[in-house]
């Protein structure tokens, strides 16, 4: 067996005497997709920002390919782990490929900017999302869907072996989140990375996940498989209302009961 | 194909700063013709008999020649620096001035006009002034909550507004007869005064930091996209940040202390230097760099021929950077939304 890409041992963050984590352990391998799902205020994001190093935690492990990530150097740890935002708020009207071709930073020395090299990797990082005609496209002008796959690119450009998405579907209608969750599924399965992302709807998680982590107040209730981990009784007591859980014999859908 | 435009675009601003530079030796209360003004220059270089006046010469080559080349450099820094500073603060509105050098410089320059100084002392003043100001900024920046551009912003504001309560007082005890209109002069802005010893001096401050800034340009665009993503792009956004505004800063100061506060030009060329190559720094920065240098030429060269006086400059690049800017404004083409 090979070493998880992503391993976390007894994780645990406290803003001063506020404990958000405790006892977290989750490993993600190659070609996974690990889905964190819980209510507002679980500690979805702040267990995302303990692995991208923006918080530091109070106790516990990051590994990433058995590596502690406090012995990273910003640089080093930019190029093993690559994070696509919730939140983008564009300033500038920089082109599509501008924008990937930030993704090379990581790459790219003190003193200089990007080659003829990086500017083909971040056409073929737009090309692996169908995203290459928009190349000339100022970023600005793009939908939300179309932008969340901009920084899904930017991402891919950093030739990290590990994503970390912020809720990639917060700010999507119904057509763009099936379609960006369909190209994370892509990415991880056809290129081998260690996909981690929050998740809202534990639909989502359901339908595109391989792994699940259930947390509530601070820790994680169940992992395993979408089916292992996400049952009716659980979600019915993380989120304090009925679930039902609805099949055609092959997929699940959970939906709020209790109505009749 | 857009690199290809670009590379068009970057040869017509190199050949119009050129060819202004020329066109700037020409005109003037004496005016030389362009034919001239050649061979005078190419006489340093090469064995020409001279054909002309001793007065051509001294007007070509003492007067005209260091005056628009410290025009061209002025221009040039403090064009790149707004390019500089709108990217990494996140905001078009802001000018190489928001962190309170130029009040800082301005109030060195007064209280040193104030003391009957020299030019040389004033200059150093100037430069003294503009750098303490900016640290200030820094140093009260600290103490803010939260460490971001904002409060920097914010802070230069306080430190600007100190400063030009400070230069208003020097004015209110200076000498209406004689000390007033020197203080009220340089703080307008001119180029009037600048001798080669000047220009050498400014060059060898300025040059360094505009090659280093333009060196260090494309982590601009990094440190635009905000601290969290460049942080996780790999950028320790907080150094990077911190050592191109000590150049740009550096750069800034010293363009001050020689030409005295220029306003606009710091703003407004890199919104149409945007608006040319796009929002880019690898392009923006050398692009700034053009139109601030021809910019800051012309305007001087309307500065000296428009009236039988002297226009100070910040008058000028007033009456034409706000007209200008509202136009970008308008036409939303200023390159950001």
């Amino acid at each position: 067996m090979d070493v998880p890409v992503v391993d976390i041992q007894d994780l645990g963050f406290s803003y001063g005497e506020a404990v958000v984590l405790h006892d977290v352990g989750m490993q993600v391998r190659r070609g996974q997709v690990f889905a964190i799902v819980g209510p507002n205020a679980a500690g979805k994001t702040t267990l995302l920002r303990c692995m991208e190093r923006v918080l530091r935690p109070t106790t516990g492990v990051v590994r990433f390919e058995g590596r502690d990530t406090r012995t990273l150097s910003a640089r080093e740890l930019s190029r093993t782990v690559a994070v696509v935002p919730q939140a983008h708020a564009p300033v500038f009207p920089y082109t599509v490929q501008e924008v990937v071709l930030m993704g090379r930073n990581p790459h790219v020395g003190v003193g200089s900017a990007p080659g003829p090299a990086d500017v083909e990797k971040a056409r073929e990082a737009l090309a692996a999302l169908d995203m290459l005609e928009l190349a000339g496209r100022p970023y600005t002008q793009l939908s939300g869907g179309q932008l969340q796959l901009v920084l899904l690119a930017r991402a891919l450009a950093q030739e990290a072996e590990v994503l970390l998405l912020d809720e990639p579907t917060a700010h999507l209608d119904f057509r763009n989140r099936y379609m960006v969750l369909d190209r994370i599924r892509g990415l991880a399965t056809g290129r081998g990375l260690a996909a981690v992302m929050t998740v809202h709807d534990p639909n989502d998680a359901m339908q595109y996940a391989d792994r699940v982590g259930l947390l509530g107040e601070g820790g994680l209730v169940a992992t395993g498989t979408p089916e292992e981990a996400l049952t009716a009784e659980r979600l019915g007591a993380l989120y304090h209302m009925p679930i039902e859980m609805l099949t055609d014999g092959s997929r699940r859908v959970i939906v709020a009961g209790g109505r009749g | 194909m857009r690199e290809r435009r670009y590379g068009w675009t970057v040869a017509a601003l190199w050949a119009a700063v050129v060819a202004i530079l020329l066109l700037s030796l020409c005109v003037g209360r004496y005016a030389v013709p362009p034919g001239t003004v050649v061979r005078v220059l190419l006489a340093r270089l090469f064995p020409i008999t001279p054909a002309w006046d001793g007065t051509v010469e001294t007007v070509v080559w003492q007067v005209r020649l260091p005056r628009v080349l410290a025009g061209a450099l002025v221009g040039a820094s403090l064009a790149a620096g707004g390019a500089v500073f709108q990217g990494l603060f996140r905001n078009p509105l802001v000018s190489p001035y928001v962190l309170g050098v130029s009040s800082g410089a301005g109030f060195g320059a007064a209280a040193a006009i104030l003391l009957g100084a020299s030019a040389i002392v004033t200059q150093a003043s100037a430069f003294a002034m503009g750098a303490v100001a900016v640290l200030l900024t820094m140093f009260i920046a600290r103490f803010g909550r939260d460490r971001s551009q904002v409060t920097l912003v914010l802070a230069g504001f306080v430190v600007g507004s100190l400063f030009s309560s400070l230069i208003s007082g020097a004015q209110y005890v200076a000498d209406p007869a004689t000390r007033l209109p020197q203080i009220v002069f340089w703080l307008m802005g001119s180029l009037a005064s600048a001798q080669w010893g000047d220009l050498g001096r400014a060059a060898a401050v300025i040059i360094p930091c505009l090659v280093a800034v333009t060196v260090l340009r494309w982590k601009v665009n990094v440190l635009s996209m905000g601290d969290e993503e460049a942080r996780s792009l790999g950028e320790n956004p907080a150094e990077m940040r911190l050592l191109l505004i000590g150049l740009t800063t550096m750069a800034t100061a010293v363009s001050v202390s020689l030409a005295g506060v220029i306003g606009w030009v710091g703003l407004v060329v890199p919104h149409l230097s945007r608006w040319l190559v796009g929002p880019d720094a690898r392009r923006l920065v050398p692009a700034s760099m053009a139109v601030g240098a021809l910019t800051m030429m012309l305007i001087d060269d309307v500065a000296r021929t428009l009236l039988t006086a002297e226009i100070p400059l910040g008058i000028l690049t007033g009456i034409i950077g706000a007209p200008v800017f509202a136009v970008l404004l308008q036409r939303r083409r200023s390159g950001w939304e």
